[in-house]
């Protein structure tokens, strides 16, 4: 029966594995945030437009993991910013000017476009009335406001090039200004629990809540221009598909990108059909619009989502049970294998599928490594545990009649430990399910992917898309499991209750 | 025949079985008994070699048991393990043919087999197809002896074979296992705690103490003739069981 059950596992992982190798082309990153999924969406309608295959992994992650799935080629472009590029990711090294930066770029394979036409970089803002009132235009004219409160993110009030250095070139008040998450600080201007907040240039908030941006008069904060990095050997594999992406050098302005980012955080509208209209407005391209309805959403979700928990759990059930079978008869090997099981079992989901990164790169793989490495400890251990409960009754009568070691593992020791493995396999695929939503952070898609999304957009409806699914599945997981328990697990061993054998 | 050529075993640091040799002949049958702890279980386990004795020999019809012959040795040897060991994820019938089906016999074969075991046994047929929870106390105890005879083994080891069943069906099985025994013909080794199954059941009675032989004799022989002060108490010990059982008192 088990043999059976292998078979089917292993038949759908082998199905699924070809769906997922079947991704091929180029690949285009972005971060986990709005502004860059959207460019990346545009890249990909342009790249498309070329006729070549291109694939978008949306919201991989933050700047880091980006240019790492650059560097390693697991994706050939990303939309980054100039000032990201000199300040955060080379920051270890002097870049002067942009021939400095092309060079030092050049050095590790890659190029940047020219700027896209926009920059998008940190600012302090008020509301109009407050401006006006005040007579605040620019940064210098805050110091002579001393009662001025300032509201600013966390990230900001820590960066080098944020508030330390500003309140040093404008000479600002020393009075601490408070802590606030980003995606708060607007409605706490707007209620005036503060006065000036931090805010990215092309934040769609800007106009919605009626902001004014204050002018840098003393140029402190560099420039953040948007621009498209690349791989060189992209420009060999796909020559056509960069130029046309390359289109985009120059084609967004500050107040399309506003407006587009209005839509996706305002609107609560698709990236990929914002992508779409401004291709068709900006490059006179049609293209089929990659926005899909919700129920094929939700079918491709699910399809990716399962094609991670089966490939996973597939491998962690061929590992895992044989495992089980060796410590079951090696106990001194056995603490050894469960201390190390052990040890994966307590890495945190989300550090696990980090460390696979640098080993798989990004997209379905890592994530399969991660969830496989968390299947085999319950499955492992309920097979061990199983095994080393059957009565010993029992198993010397199988020695006694004669029994090959092999074989009786084959008719009597596994069919005994079956409820219990079962119950191991069962543990591993709810934990499985749930687990893979965090899938979608590395790229490989699922029911995480509107979770994400949903976070990022602050959108209750799109968590909602990904998170009932989730659910659901764990809950028809556990339902099917438990039928298939009875009718997989031998009535024998159903009957046994109360009576000594 | 069996022979224990001055056999050693331990357990943790325990002498279990203490450097015995006992050589039984080849249609006999013979009751190891004594208290609990002696000794006589183990000589099973290591007729069949579920464990490995620390020293000595154990010869079964002159061939010496060693690693390489244990298996070949345990299909020749029809052992009925205590409380029966039926595996309970198998119907009677899969549990008493399992070993034949393995061997490759042919349906036909192991269906006459299973017929005539059935017919020794006086198990209804029904009752095979039934899992072992579904059957009675007597019952599993057919079972496990079909099972341990269906190779038609020789000799038939039994460890306790009645020792979970109440008295009267425990006295019902007794004459049945006699007129088996009898029917057969083959070398019998029965472990019993109890000194009248042992005297009903067996011509030989083997009584151990602390993994040596005490007395080996008939069962006239230890009333009569007793060895030892140890066998006089526990002749009497079950002898007083019986006179206390009697007058209803205990």
């Amino acid at each position: 029966m088990i043999t059976r059950i292998a078979f089917l596992l292993l038949a759908l992982c082998l199905a699924c594995g070809s769906a997922v190798a079947a991704e091929a082309g180029l690949v285009i990153g972005s971060k986990k945030f709005t502004e860059s999924v959207i460019i990346g969406d545009i890249a990909a309608d342009l790249g498309r437009a070329a006729g070549t295959n291109v694939t978008h992994r949306q919201e991989l992650g933050g700047t880091r993991l980006l240019w790492d799935a650059l560097r390693s080629g697991a994706i050939d472009l990303y939309p980054e910013y100039t000032g990201t590029l000199i300040h955060e990711i080379l920051a270890g090294e002097r870049i002067p000017d942009a021939e400095a930066l092309n060079a030092a770029l050049a050095r590790r394979g890659l190029r940047m476009s020219r700027s896209l036409g926009f920059s998008d970089t940190y600012a302090l803002g008020m509301t109009i009335e407050n401006a006006r009132r005040l007579g605040i235009a620019s940064l210098s004219d805050l110091s002579r406001h001393p009662e001025i409160r300032f509201g600013l993110s966390n990230e900001f009030l820590n960066r080098a090039d944020g508030w330390p250095g500003l309140r040093a070139a404008y000479g600002l008040p020393l009075r601490s200004p408070t802590g606030l998450d980003h995606d708060l600080a607007y409605r706490a201007l707007t209620s005036g629990a503060v006065d000036v907040i931090d805010l990215y240039t092309t934040d769609a908030e800007i106009a919605a809540d009626h902001l004014v941006t204050l002018v840098d008069d003393r140029h402190y904060f560099p420039g953040y221009d948007a621009v498209i990095l690349y791989r060189i050997d992209a420009v060999r594999r796909y020559p056509a598909v960069l130029a046309s992406i390359l289109r985009l050098e120059g084609a967004i302005d500050t107040s399309t990108m506003i407006t587009m980012n209005a839509q996706a955080r305002l609107e609560h509208r698709d990236e990929a059909s914002i992508a779409t209209d401004f291709v068709r407005d900006r490059f006179a391209i049609v293209t089929e619009d990659h926005s899909q309805g919700l129920a094929s959403r939700v079918v491709q979700r699910t399809l990716e989502h399962l094609s991670l928990t089966l490939v996973s759990l597939a491998a962690a059930i061929a590992v895992a049970i044989p495992l089980g079978v060796f410590a079951a008869r090696y106990p001194r090997i056995a603490r050894g294998i469960m201390t190390v099981s052990g040890v994966i079992q307590t890495i945190p989901s989300l550090a696990l599928l980090v460390f696979m990164i640098p080993l798989l790169g990004i997209g379905a793989q890592p994530a399969i490594a991660a969830l496989f490495l968390y299947s085999v400890l319950p499955i492992l251990r309920n097979t061990t545990s199983g095994l080393n409960g059957i009565a010993p009754g029992l198993r010397a009568s199988a020695i006694a009649l004669g029994l090959t070691p092999w074989r009786r593992l084959r008719r009597v020791e596994l069919p005994l430990a079956l409820p219990a493995i079962f119950a191991g396999i069962k543990t591993a695929a709810v934990i499985n399910i749930g687990t893979a939503t965090l899938g979608a952070l590395v790229g490989a898609g699922g029911y995480g992917q509107p979770i994400l999304a949903g976070i990022r957009l602050d959108d209750f409806g799109l968590i909602l898309e990904g998170a009932v699914p989730a659910a659901a599945l764990a809950l028809l997981t556990e339902a099917a499991f438990d039928l298939a328990e009875r009718l997989v697990a031998p009535r024998g061993l159903r009957l046994e209750t109360g009576s000594g054998i | 025949m069996i022979e224990f050529d001055a056999v050693t075993m331990s357990f943790a640091g325990i002498r279990a079985v203490d450097a015995l040799s006992l050589t039984i002949a080849a249609g006999e049958r013979l009751a190891l008994i004594g208290p609990s702890g002696c000794g006589k279980s183990t000589l099973l386990s290591l007729l069949v070699g579920l464990v490995v004795p620390d020293a000595g020999r154990i010869l079964i019809n002159g061939a010496a048991l060693s690693p390489q012959t244990v298996i070949a040795a345990r299909r020749r040897i029809g052992y009925m393990i205590q409380d029966g060991g039926l595996f309970p994820h198998l119907t009677a019938r899969d549990n008493i043919t399992l070993m034949a089906g393995e061997l490759g016999w042919p349906e036909g074969r192991r269906a006459e087999r299973l017929d005539a075991l059935a017919t020794l046994t006086r198990l209804p047929q029904p009752m095979l197809d039934r899992y072992p929870a579904e059957l009675s106390g007597g019952q599993r105890q057919r079972v496990a002896l079909m099972r341990a005879l269906m190779l038609d083994p020789d000799p038939i080891i039994l460890d306790e074979p009645l020792g979970a069943l109440d008295p009267l069906i425990r006295a019902d099985l007794q004459d049945e296992l006699k007129e088996i025994f009898a029917q057969l013909g083959k070398t019998v080794l029965l472990v019993t705690h109890d000194l009248g199954e042992a005297a009903f059941l067996a011509d030989r009675i083997v009584l151990m103490n602390q993994g040596r032989i005490v007395q080996d004799g008939s069962f006239a022989d230890l009333v009569a003739r007793p060895a030892s002060d140890f066998v006089t108490k526990f002749v009497r010990a079950q002898d007083r069981r019986l006179v206390a059982g009697s007058t209803g008192s205990s």
